[in-house]
Formats: C-alpha cells, structure tokens, sequence
C-alpha cells in the first residue's frame, strides 16, 4: 500500500437522505437493478459505494453496502444487487421494492477503491464483483480513457455476469469457470478460472490492479495477479460476499 | 427521516438484545473479512514487532520475545462498521500495556499510529489503547489466528469498530499528536466507537 495519494477530495456525504426508486429491473433469477433519484446527491468517484438502510415500524434497522454502477454525469444513481438465499437486505430489494418506493442511502463511500480516469489500470471482478468496474468503464467511455482501463470478469456462466452485454462491448476479457466459451476466432475457451497466463498480456503497463469480489475469488485472483508480475502493492482489494 | 421502509419487517429478532450496537447484526459463527489489500504472507521467523516515537526505550519483540511477555486473553465480542458483530470471541496474546510497560510511555504521548507489514496505518488516543482495552494477539480460539483476519499478529481494540484492530501489526508509534490512518483518510471516522455508531466522517 505504498501509493497513498487520493484521487479525490470529494467529502463523504455526512447524513442520511433519501433515494427514490424510479426504475427497478430484475435480470434473471439473482440480480436486480435499482436506478434511484438521490436527494442532496453528492458527486461519486467510479468506485465508491452507498450505504443503504432499511427500517421495520419497530424501529429495527439493517444498513449494507452497495457500490454504484452508474457514470458520475447519469442523474440517477444505479445499484446492483446480487439476491443471496436468506439475505436480510438484497432479498428485500430483490422482492420487495418497487417503482416510487423511498429508501434511506448515504453516499458516495470510500476513497480507496476509486478510479480517477488518469491511473492504467486492470480490474479483475468475480461476479456481482463487476458493479464498481461498470461505474468505471461508463466514465471511461464519457472521458475517452478507454485506453488506461483492462477489465477481467470472471462468473460460473453467462447468466450469472451482471452487464455481461456492456462488459463485452467494452472489450473486457470474460472468463466462465462452468460453461465453454466460443471466441472470436472460432476455436473455444473451455471453462475454466482465469489463468496467469491470460492475465500477464492484461497486466502489462498497467501501474494498478482492481478486484472485487467474494473473499475466496480475492485471494485467488491475488495469487494470479502475483503469477503474472504485478506487485502486491498495486492491488487495491474489495471484498463482497459473505464469509471468509 | 422518521419513517419506515415500505413493506420491510426485518428478520426475525429477540428483542432488546443489548450487546449489538445500535445498526449491527449477529453474524453468528461466520467471521467476515473485509481488507483494502491482499493478505501477505509473513513468515514468524521474521516477523517483528515495534514499539517507537515517544516511548523511553523504543523496543522491538521478535516472536520469541513477544511471547515471553505475560499471556493476556480477551473473551467478548467485535464489532465491524460493515455492520456485522461477532459474540463471544476468544482471543489471545498479550495487552499493549506490557508493551507500553518496558518501553516507558512519555507523558507527552497522547496518540498511538499503527503500521502493519503491509503498510496499512490507524490512528488511535492513547487512552483507548491502555487500560487492559487493547491487545497484540495471534491466537483465535485457541489456534493460530488465519492469515486473512490478520495472522500471524493483529491489534485487539474490540470497543472501537474492528477497522481500528489493525491486521499485520508490526508497529506502534506513540505522538503527541492525533492522524488520521489509512481508513480515516478515506472516509471512516476517527475514533469508531460503535456505541455511538461514529462510522464515517461526519458521524457525531
Ligand atoms: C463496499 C461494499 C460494496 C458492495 N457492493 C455490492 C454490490 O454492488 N452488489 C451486491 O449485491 N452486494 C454488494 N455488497 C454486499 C452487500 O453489502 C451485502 O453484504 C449483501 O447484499 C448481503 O446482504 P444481505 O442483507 O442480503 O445478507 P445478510 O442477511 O447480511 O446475509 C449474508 C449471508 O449470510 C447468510 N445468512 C444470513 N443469515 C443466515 C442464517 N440465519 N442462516 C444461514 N445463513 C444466513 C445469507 O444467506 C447470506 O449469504 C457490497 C459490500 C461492500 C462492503
């Protein structure tokens, strides 16, 4: 964790405001996206998170993370939320939530796992893991900074990617570990984790490593990224998921 | 915003249960981890620990050394600012007061900063450190503590949220002034008392 600097100065947002749900899509069975109109909206960085609470009429409370898929310049706040089996919040927002509904949010989070458009860099996602990285990939394309932004995402199949359409358009190199891939040249990618070997062509020039996902798909990746020569310092982590 | 969340009733709950701090939930047996970086891997044959700045005799522990310090063992419970709290923990080492004991604390230090292997830094008041508060530790539960929550030696703050219990301690500087760490420079409070749910910057 050598480099330090900040690619912000943005305050964190210091109070609770209010989200309005003005669009809700279910992708598949797991995954919902929730596009809000946030009130007193502070600009985000690609990257950062809100934090979203939920309160039952006793009072009871329950708040957690979600990262922002949207470009800073779209005037809706995009949310992507993986639907884990008894999970308190995203089966809330999964099944419950609907258009015109009012949350609670606080946000933008975290000036960590940001990306400021200047920095190359490769970002490596298992998963739901890919939200921060499509807020990034959204900005770099509003900027033109394409070039500076390498983007892996790994998933056990298609269906199971969140914006695996945009994430192809985008160049990013996908990596299915349960279901064969047929490539552009017409031979196939067997399924399969994503190997060193893919990463090092990915990896070079780059001055930073992203990656987000479960905390076994972290640690993995981690090795890999070391296989393949990027310095463990470069790589900034960010964990979802439940346990570790 | 008094209001409640349409249609959100919350898991079911035991009712005033007053160990969780207001926001947190039970997670039970799982331990969550949540890092900014990738676990290192430290070899405890060169591992070290340092305590510096305004002490009388900065002193650094090996593995041996450290482990000759008087055993000291904290059973209760964590807190992370993700939201998750963890009962009844077990875990063992020894408290920063033995450290702070051979090197001679300056009445001048009101601070401590904390460095670990990786780099990673928080900041904490001396007075939440000393006390029998805090503790360098490297077992959980009676086995090695994991590499990913912080193995081989972590800092123990369990009042504060764990963010403060920096993994991979290598190193405690005592100041006479207080700055902010790694996570408080990016957004988190600085000083994290659950209790009072001081998360993020702003928080009362
Ligand atoms: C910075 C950050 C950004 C994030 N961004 C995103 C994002 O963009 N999209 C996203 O989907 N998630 C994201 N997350 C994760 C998110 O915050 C939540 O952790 C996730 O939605 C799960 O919350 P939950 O309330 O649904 O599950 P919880 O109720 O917290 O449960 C967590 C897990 O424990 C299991 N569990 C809970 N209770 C029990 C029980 N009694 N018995 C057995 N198992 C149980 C659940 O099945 C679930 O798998 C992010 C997290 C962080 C820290």
């Amino acid at each position: 964790m050598s480099d330090l600097t900040q690619e912000t100065t943005s305050a964190v947002a210091s109070s609770w405001t209010t989200g309005t749900v003005r669009e809700v899509e279910h992708l598949g069975e797991n995954f919902v996206k929730l596009r809000l109109e946030v009130a007193d909206r502070h600009d985000h960085v690609p990257g950062q998170h809100y934090v979203v609470r939920l309160r039952a009429p006793d009072g009871y409370t329950a708040q957690r993370s979600y990262s922002i898929a949207s470009d800073p310049a779209d005037p809706l706040v995009e949310l992507m939320v993986e639907c884990l089996p008894r999970g308190e919040v995203s089966g809330f927002l999964h099944d419950v939530v609907e258009v015109g509904d009012e949350l609670e949010v606080r946000g933008p989070i975290g000036r960590w796992f940001v990306w400021g458009g200047t920095t190359p860099s490769l970002c490596v996602a298992g998963g739901s893991g890919v939200v921060p990285f499509v807020s990034m990939m959204r900005y770099a394309r509003r900027t033109g900074t394409e070039h500076l932004l390498r983007v892996v995402a790994s998933a056990q199949t298609r269906q199971k990617l969140p914006y695996v359409e945009e994430l192809e358009e985008f160049g990013a190199f996908i990596a299915l570990t349960r279901e064969n891939q047929p490539l552009p040249d017409g031979s196939e990618r067997v399924a399969a984790h994503i190997y060193p070997d893919e990463l090092v062509p990915l990896a070079e020039g780059v001055e930073r490593a992203y990656v987000c996902g479960s905390v076994g798909f972290v640690s993995f990746v981690g090795r890999s990224l070391g296989e393949a020569g990027v310095r463990s310092d470069t790589v900034r982590v960010e964990q979802f998921g439940p346990t570790g | 915003m008094a209001h409640f969340t349409r249609g959100f009733t919350g898991r079911p709950r035991r009712g005033g249960n007053d160990r969780l701090p207001p926001g947190q939930y039970d997670t039970g047996e799982s331990w969550p981890t949540l890092t900014a970086e990738l676990t290192p891997t430290i070899d405890v044959d060169e591992w070290t620990m340092a305590v510096d700045g305004l002490v009388d005799t900065p002193t650094t522990w090996d593995w041996r050394g450290i482990h000759a310090l008087p055993p000291s063992s904290y059973f209760g419970d964590i807190h992370c600012v993700t939201t998750w709290s963890k009962f009844d923990t077990t875990f063992s080492g020894v408290s920063v007061d033995a450290l702070l004991d051979v090197a001679g604390v300056k009445p001048e230090a009101t601070h401590v900063f904390a460095t670990s292997t990786t780099g990673y830094t928080t900041n904490l008041p001396l007075a939440d450190v000393t006390g029998g508060k805090a503790w360098i530790v490297w077992d959980f539960d009676g086995k090695p503590l994991p590499p990913e929550h912080g193995g081989p030696v972590r800092l123990l703050v369990p009042h504060l949220y764990f963010w403060k219990s920096a993994k991979w301690i290598t190193r405690l500087e005592l100041r006479d002034h207080d700055e902010p760490g790694f996570w408080e420079r990016n957004g988190y409070h600085d000083r994290g008392d659950p209790w009072l749910e001081q998360r993020y910057q702003g928080d009362a």
